[in-house]
């Protein structure tokens, strides 16, 4: 009877509303007492054990305004609520963005994709276990991190961007929407703000407890996906442990514009190795105007690799990196759903 | 919570009281007032004689499993494997981890597998509901893919069978011709702790073969 004891979550509040007006209305009522939940899949493991105790929750399950995808004049907007398989499957994600599907294929397991959601993809918690198990660190609230001295369990843990957490932001569709130069429409109450993904990713130097600028009472609406980077070669790929439930050790998302084998524009992203996904600028630069051949992928991946601080168990994660990058300019997008 | 109590009673009666079925119902009336006394600890005694706020969900609900319509009492935060184990007795879906890593307790929404153990019951209010219990015909004619399982010789200790079953249900509803690779990875957020993959597999691509009629 072991199960049934631990899987008895506590006391709390549900709210199902239909709408996006009354599910903000509820969080605006609860302020930071309240937890937006999406698919539940990151959601319920805290809930599981009580390590984050909120009185209310706020299921988005019924609000079937915010599940749907669409072409727009400028681009294509994926309500926050459309479930990762959803993106994968959508032909004209599949057309216009195919590695955003791939991506999304590339998350979790078939049954999560079939319920966890784009939102709660990008709005997800970081998986560093010492958190995830309720010890009081730095990003629970305490003054220290379990994860960075030397004797620590930190494989998973930061290469680059550590201050003072070195946890790792985990989704593999973030990078994909940094590259693409996406927009997170975010509402609360009435007023709405438009965010770009770049900046919707915060690191522990922002603030040490959140991984989004999303703050208590507002909801990420849609994700826009700007058309800008449509048709432009696009690359992602994931490596991990297992090709199932694993996340990424790293990921990468290149977007390339070319012309007569010349790179004229590039957004280079990385995932898996700092707190927030990172856009590589110093290889953007380097790579804009250069033909896109073996010698400029090879010096992309040197200078991916600059400035790089690694912890006593994930050194691996350099050349992971370094080779990620140099493939992703070098080879051709498999981006297969 | 009484309520509970009684439906388990009316299962109990139809399967025939067996003292298996019995013992099930026992099970599930004190899994329930168990959960009950804890609700009672948890909030001082007073969480069913409040008055629901505006928006907040009832606790009484109506949820389909496999074709009938069941009214129960659940918690808000109760997951659907253990709303289906302990308080409808239907105890064909396992649950191994608890935390949808293992596939377990995969069940069907609508047609579509979900980890039973990582899903609110509270979710699944309106939809229909299929377990490893609903599979079989009425005259008791097993599902192709239990047929399949039970001429493959598919699994050893089954603890995994149920997830993989209802998982490779919603795989044949879909693709009535699946490839060993196709299937493999439609398999892929299953584990079995007596790695009988191939086994499974094969199983499957046997269940694909009396489905066609072949
Ligand atoms: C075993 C396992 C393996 C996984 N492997 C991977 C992987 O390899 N790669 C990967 O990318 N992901 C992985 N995931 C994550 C998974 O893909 C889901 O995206 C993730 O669990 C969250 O989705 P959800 O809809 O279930 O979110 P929820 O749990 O409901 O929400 C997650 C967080 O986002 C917030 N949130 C959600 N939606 C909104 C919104 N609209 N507005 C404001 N806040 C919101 C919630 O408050 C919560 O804090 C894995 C998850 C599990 C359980
Ligand atoms: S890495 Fe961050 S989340 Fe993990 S123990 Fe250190 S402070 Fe906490
Ligand atoms: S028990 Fe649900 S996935 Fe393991
Ligand atoms: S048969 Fe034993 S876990 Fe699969």
């Amino acid at each position: 009877m072991k199960g049934v004891i631990r899987d008895v979550i506590p006391q709390l509040e549900l709210f199902q509303p239909n709408s996006a007006d009354d599910a903000l209305a509820v969080l605006a009522e609860h302020g930071s007492d309240a937890w937006v939940y999406a698919g539940g899949l990151d959601t319920l493991d805290w809930f599981k054990d009580r390590v984050k105790r909120p009185r209310v929750v706020v299921d988005l399950g019924r609000v079937e305004s915010m599940r749907e995808i669409r072409s727009t004049a400028g681009g294509i907007e994926i309500g926050a609520m459309a479930r990762l398989i959803d993106v994968v499957n959508h032909p004209d994600v599949q057309a216009r963005f195919p590695a955003l599907a791939f991506a999304a294929k590339s998350a979790a397991s078939p049954q999560i994709r079939n319920q966890g959601t784009i939102g709660g993809n990008v709005g997800q918690d970081t998986r560093c276990w010492y958190y995830r198990d309720g010890w009081t660190c730095y990003r629970a609230g305490g003054n220290i991190c379990y994860a960075s001295p030397p004797t620590a369990m930190n494989r998973e843990h930061c290469i680059l961007g550590a201050s003072r957490c070195v946890a790792v932001n985990p989704s593999d569709t973030a990078p994909v929407f940094v590259a693409l130069d996406a927009q997170m429409v975010v509402r609360r109450g009435r007023s709405e703000r438009v965010i770009p993904a770049e900046e919707f990713f915060v690191g522990p130097e922002i603030d040490i407890e959140r991984m989004t600028a999303l703050e208590p009472g507002d909801l990420l609406m849609s994700i826009r996906v700007p058309s800008a980077w449509s048709g432009s070669r696009v690359y992602f790929e994931k490596v991990s442990d297992r090709t199932t439930w694993d996340f990424a050790l790293v990921n990468v998302a290149t977007a390339l514009q070319e012309s007569g084998g010349v790179i004229q524009d590039a957004r280079v992203v990385v995932n898996g190795v700092a707190p927030t996904p990172v856009r590589l600028t110093a290889v953007e630069d380097a790579i804009r105007g250069q033909a896109r051949n073996e010698q400029t992928a090879i010096r992309a991946g040197d200078i991916s690799i600059q400035g790089v601080s690694p912890l006593t168990h994930n050194g691996f994660k350099v050349n992971l990196m370094k080779n990620l990058v140099r493939r992703s300019i070098r080879d051709e997008p498999m981006n297969e759903v | 919570m009484n309520q509970e109590i009684i439906e388990v009673t009316e299962e109990t009666t139809q399967q025939g009281v067996s003292r298996r079925s019995f013992i099930k119902g026992a099970i599930a009336a004190s899994a329930a007032v168990s959960s009950t006394n804890y609700l009672f600890r948890a909030n001082g005694g007073t969480v069913l004689a409040q008055a629901p706020a505006a928006g907040a969900v009832e606790r009484l609900i109506t949820v389909t499993v496999n074709g009938r319509s069941r009214r129960i009492e659940v918690p808000p935060m109760e997951t659907l494997a253990t709303t289906l184990r302990y308080k409808l007795g239907l105890t064909g879906t396992k649950i191994g981890c608890d935390r949808a890593e293992c596939g377990a307790c995969t069940v069907l929404v609508d047609g579509t597998p979900h980890y039973g153990c990582s899903l609110l019951t509270h979710s699944v209010r309106g939809r229909e509901v299929t377990t490893i219990e609903g599979l079989e015909a009425e005259d008791g004619t097993l599902h192709p893919m239990q047929q399949a399982v039970m001429e493959e010789q598919g699994f050893q200790c089954a603890f995994c069978m149920s997830g993989f079953i209802m998982n490779s249900v919603a795989l044949l509803n879909e693709n009535q011709n699946p490839t060993r690779k196709q299937a493999a990875e439609w398999l892929s957020g299953n584990l079995c702790r007596c790695a009988d993959y191939d086994k499974i597999l094969t199983s499957v691509q046997r269940a694909a073969e009396i489905t066609r009629g072949a």
